[in-house]
């Protein structure tokens, strides 16, 4: 019994072989389990291996046990090439030992899935992935086209959003995320003013502190921390939440009950996030504006709060305030997107929710990233 | 294996099971011997999975034991409970499979953790166990996703008995199949008994398996097992609930179909 785990290293003949003419007579000892299976098929095979015969007699009077493992080897005797297999005869089985052998021989051998080919399979590998890539964008921006147009709809019709839906959002999105941004926020605001304040300090101009912090925080830093956050918190989610849905079949009960999925579940996170992040970002500015002002006032320069503020509202222009809230919706809007678009494509199995989930955050992260780029060339060019 | 007849290959003995103040089993004793298919049944939340649970192990009972081979499950030491363990197949209600891998990864897992046979071996032995459990042969490389509900419940038998075990555990095998299908399945775990000398424990509301495969047909009612026996003597009860439930139209159908 405490056996079947190792494998019998103390076999003895497990087996005798005898040809006469085209006939071989296998005659079988002792125990042919799993616990006796490498060691069976080694000596089995290499017996076989110089014998020439065409049909086979099992002599099975002396075992003791066997199980599938054992009648699979003992049916190497039989076979002969792919699918094809010799003739033979049983003497002396037992009960259920003629099924088994029955079952040994008829069952196909284990092949290999295919052959690797490298350079081949890179080649495909890398053709598959332009192809995704290609159908990825392709799909993202008819989900945007599509979400729009719902989203539009809704928007001449607001007693048909689901509101209490979008409240619920709210808070997960929102409120709930809103003290680890602004702590993320405080520490930013703290490490630019460190930075600034030594290289500052070396031409004697401490005071462009407060437009670095200032501006820096306002401008990107704000935005981008609440948009990061909310691609690795809210994204995920939404992803995780509706990809579990649909795997388990919700999305298509609503959709037969007549629910629109995008009016349900997409339009309500999307909402949510167009809310909550300008909200988030503008919290997230004072408090990066107010780590750099306590790093500026406590740490190695010495510019008082009443200073600080001062030079705020003198040096920094309203429009550096703006040009970060501004993004604050674009951002929502592509988080919320790719979050629902990746959750809606997740298949069957759990393998495609996980990657899938990578995926939302990773794309999320990445257009945030690249249209907040776009923005910088846009204001900049507009000279603001 | 202990090759004593008169031990139970498993017995249940007084076993309680509560969830917080819910009691689901209350002096609830059972035994399972050598080679016989045993159908559970029983309404539906009186506790069927749970139980089967409770037996496996993956849940502690409250009161009572479980005994394999004469043994009591929760006292035996850990290396003699996993020779237990590796003796039993399960196939769980949705088959279970691991949906990152192949039907035939699938089949393996249990050989790579339990043995030491070459991977080619492995290999050849899962693609006999899918032959056994009939399935085409292309079906080795498919991923669960790929396959139909009465495939998927196949290749979670497959998987059950990869190491040959003594005892199988099926959780409503034949649910969601179709009529063929269904005694397709019914006809394969019979074969498989007589193949692979298996205990069988199902538990089922199909009544077609019950009529067609069991040997004895365990109830679970009122807390606890009412009658295990063979299916005329279960019909000859006079509890109430099993009246209703082998009286009703569909039970009829099946033992004159059954019967003929």
């Amino acid at each position: 019994m405490s056996t079947l785990a190792k494998t019998d290293s103390s076999a003895r003949e497990m087996f005798a072989l005898s040809v006469e003419g085209h006939e071989l007579t296998l005659k079988a000892y002792g125990a042919w389990n799993l616990a006796s299976a490498k060691i069976c098929n080694e000596t089995l095979t290499t017996a076989l291996q110089p014998l020439d015969y065409q049909n086979v007699n099992y002599d099975l009077s002396g075992v003791t046990e066997m199980d599938t493992a054992g009648a699979y080897i003992l049916a190497r005797a039989i076979r002969c090439a792919d699918d094809v297999c010799y003739p033979y005869t049983l003497s002396g089985e037992k009960f259920g030992q003629k099924v088994l052998m029955r079952e040994a021989a008829e069952a196909s051998m284990g092949r290999l899935p295919h052959q690797t080919r490298q350079w081949y399979d890179t080649l495909v590998r890398m053709g598959q992935a332009t192809e995704s890539f290609a159908n990825e964008t392709i799909d993202t921006l008819a989900f945007l086209g599509r979400f729009i147009i719902v989203l539009m709809r809704q928007l001449m019709t607001p007693h048909k959003i689901r509101w209490k839906s979008v409240v619920a959002h709210i808070e997960d999105v929102g409120l709930n995320a809103a003290p680890i941004i602004m702590t993320l926020s405080f520490f930013v605001g703290a490490v630019i003013a460190y930075m600034g304040a030594n290289l500052l300090a070396s031409f004697g101009a401490q005071i462009y502190m407060v437009e670095l912090i200032g501006i820096s925080v306002l401008r990107e830093f704000a935005v981008i921390i609440t948009a990061i956050m909310l691609a690795g918190r809210s994204d995920s989610a939404f992803t995780a939440q509706i990809g579990a849905m649909r795997m388990r079949q919700e999305i298509d009960a609503m959709t037969v009950i007549g629910m629109d999925t995008y009016e349900t579940l997409i339009i309500p996170r999307a909402l949510a996030c167009l809310v909550s992040a300008p909200v988030l970002t503008f919290l997230a500015m004072i408090s990066g504006i107010f780590g750099g002002m306590l790093v500026a006032w406590f740490g190695i320069t010495d510019i008082s709060p009443i200073l600080f503020f001062a030079r705020l509202q003198e040096a920094i222009d309203v429009d550096h305030f703006w040009v970060g809230l501004v993004k604050a919706p674009v951002f929502a809007i592509i988080i919320a997107v790719i979050g629902c678009r990746q959750g809606l494509a997740v298949t069957g199995s759990v393998d495609s929710l996980g990657s899938r989930t990578t995926r939302s955050v990773v794309q999320a992260i990445f257009a945030v990233i690249a249209v907040d780029a776009m923005f910088a060339v846009m204001f900049y060019n507009m000279g603001i | 294996m202990t090759e004593n007849s008169s031990i139970p290959l498993m017995e249940v003995r007084n076993l309680k099971t509560q969830f917080g103040e819910n009691v689901i089993h209350e002096n609830l004793n059972f035994q399972l011997h050598d080679c016989e298919i045993v159908g559970l049944v029983g309404g539906s939340g009186t506790g069927k999975t749970v139980l089967m649970n409770t037996l496996l192990g993956l849940k502690e009972a409250d009161d009572g034991a479980v005994y394999y081979f004469g043994k009591n499950r929760s006292s035996m030491p850990v290396a003699e409970r996993h020779t237990i363990d590796n003796q039993i197949g399960v196939l769980f209600q949705g088959g279970a499979l691991f949906s990152s891998m192949t039907v035939r990864q699938n089949i393996m897992v249990p050989l790579r953790e339990h043995t030491d046979l070459p991977v080619e071996l492995m290999r050849e032995l899962a693609d006999m166990k899918i032959h056994m459990v009939g399935l085409p042969a292309h079906a080795a490389t498919l991923y669960p996703a790929d396959l139909s509900g009465g495939m998927r419940k196949r290749a979670g038998l497959a998987r059950a008995l990869a190491l040959d075990p003594k005892v199988l555990f099926l959780d409503e095998p034949t649910a969601g199949l179709d009529p063929i299908g269904a005694s397709a399945f019914d006809q394969l775990i019979l074969d498989l008994r007589d193949a692979m000398k298996l205990t069988v424990l199902i538990i089922t509301h199909d009544l077609d398996t019950l009529f067609t495969t069991c040997d004895r047909v365990a109830v679970l009612v009122d807390k606890h097992i009412a009658i295990a026996d063979s299916l005329p003597k279960v019909l000859q009860s006079d509890h109430p609930w099993i009246q209703e439930y082998f009286g009703g139209p569909r039970a009829r159908a099946a033992l004159s179909a059954g019967a003929s």
